[in-house]
């Protein structure tokens, strides 16, 4: 394996306080806005992918993966 | 009897709880540095009003007493030591809030984009750390369950209630950020000698920066009560040097 890259999701000034919950769920939100935009395959978006993959509980993604399939996805789109 | 004792606190870990402990853990962070001397400059107030309320009490004691005064003085009022009365304690107590903000603004603010980003998700009654930084994918990589190790499995020298079976590693002298979350009841991430206590609240997600300034293993335990075994979900970190994190990342499975 690779050398790994030491980088994680910036400090957001949008998000100055200890809870961070929309922080990860507002970049989670721009990363499908991205890709919706610009298309899956977009190399612009993945940096989105990451930071709410850094910052957001593997089960928040799951579910949250699952209600947009589902069509009952609570956030903008 | 007594010298397995001695040896055992000889043996105990420094960065851990003691029996007997009466003062804080030996500061690993900034913010703990900060925390200890905040709280020796509020004891030089506070020793300093305790002895001079004790002395005002005895005197006072000593002095009203029918034999020495069969007649006592009503004074009811006394503009000079009103306003001395009003004024000291205020300045007294401005000398405590200025430090004490201004800490407490410290290790509120994060200063620094931080390098790692690992979260805590508690869980009756263990926990669970993510280090997402190196997905290419939503599939979670490195993603370990932290089970406390119980009596009957304790080897020499592990600590009772302390240890865990999978340790949080991560580096020194970085800045990180924690990411504190609940899966179940509210829980809280605390290690003393880091001077991090974080509510771990479901739904929410708590942030708080670490960096930890020398390699060692540092021992906390849950700090919110979340049911009957709240006291065996310890937390463990075992800070280590960047080359060291990075083979233990590239190792894990
Ligand atoms: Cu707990």
């Amino acid at each position: 394996m690779a050398e790994i890259e030491i980088k994680t999701a910036p400090a957001d000034f949008r998000f100055p306080t200890a809870n961070q919950t929309r922080h990860c769920f507002t970049r989670y939100i721009e990363y499908h806005k991205c890709t919706a935009a610009k298309g899956e395959g977009s190399g612009d978006c993945q940096k989105f992918a990451q930071y709410y993959r850094s910052l957001c509980p593997g089960e928040w993604i799951e579910r949250w993966n699952e209600q947009r399939e589902n069509g009952n996805f609570p956030g903008p789109l | 009897m007594i010298v397995h004792e001695w040896l055992f606190l000889t043996i105990a870990p420094c960065d851990a709880a003691e029996p007997w402990q009466l003062g804080f853990q030996d500061a690993a962070t900034p913010m703990m540095q900060g925390i200890t001397d905040l709280h020796h400059d509020i004891f030089f107030f506070l020793i300093l009003i305790l002895v001079f309320v004790l002395w005002m009490l005895v005197r006072a004691l000593w002095h009203f007493d029918y034999k020495k005064h069969p007649i006592p003085q009503r004074i009811v009022h006394g503009t000079t030591i009103e306003i001395l009365r009003t004024i000291l304690p205020s300045i007294i107590l401005m000398f405590i809030a200025i430090p004490s903000f201004a800490l407490l603004y410290s290790m509120d603010e994060v200063v620094v984009d931080p390098a790692i980003t690992i979260k805590a998700i508690g869980h009756q009654w263990y926990r669970t750390y993510e280090y997402s930084d190196y997905n290419s994918s939503d599939e979670q990589s490195l993603t370990f369950d932290s089970y406390m190790i119980t009596e009957d499995d304790l080897e020499l020298g592990q600590s009772r209630l302390l240890e865990v079976d999978n340790r949080v590693v991560l580096p020194a002298n970085t800045h990180l950020r924690m990411i504190v979350t609940s899966a179940d009841v509210p829980h809280s991430w605390a290690v003393p000698s880091s001077g991090v206590k974080c509510h771990a609240v479901p739904g929410r997600s708590n942030q708080t920066s670490i960096s930890v300034q020398r390699e060692g293993v540092y021992y906390g335990q849950c700090s919110r009560f979340c049911g009957t075994n709240h006291a065996s979900m310890p937390i463990v970190v075992e800070a280590v040097s960047m080359k060291d994190y990075g083979s233990w990342v590239q190792n894990f499975e």
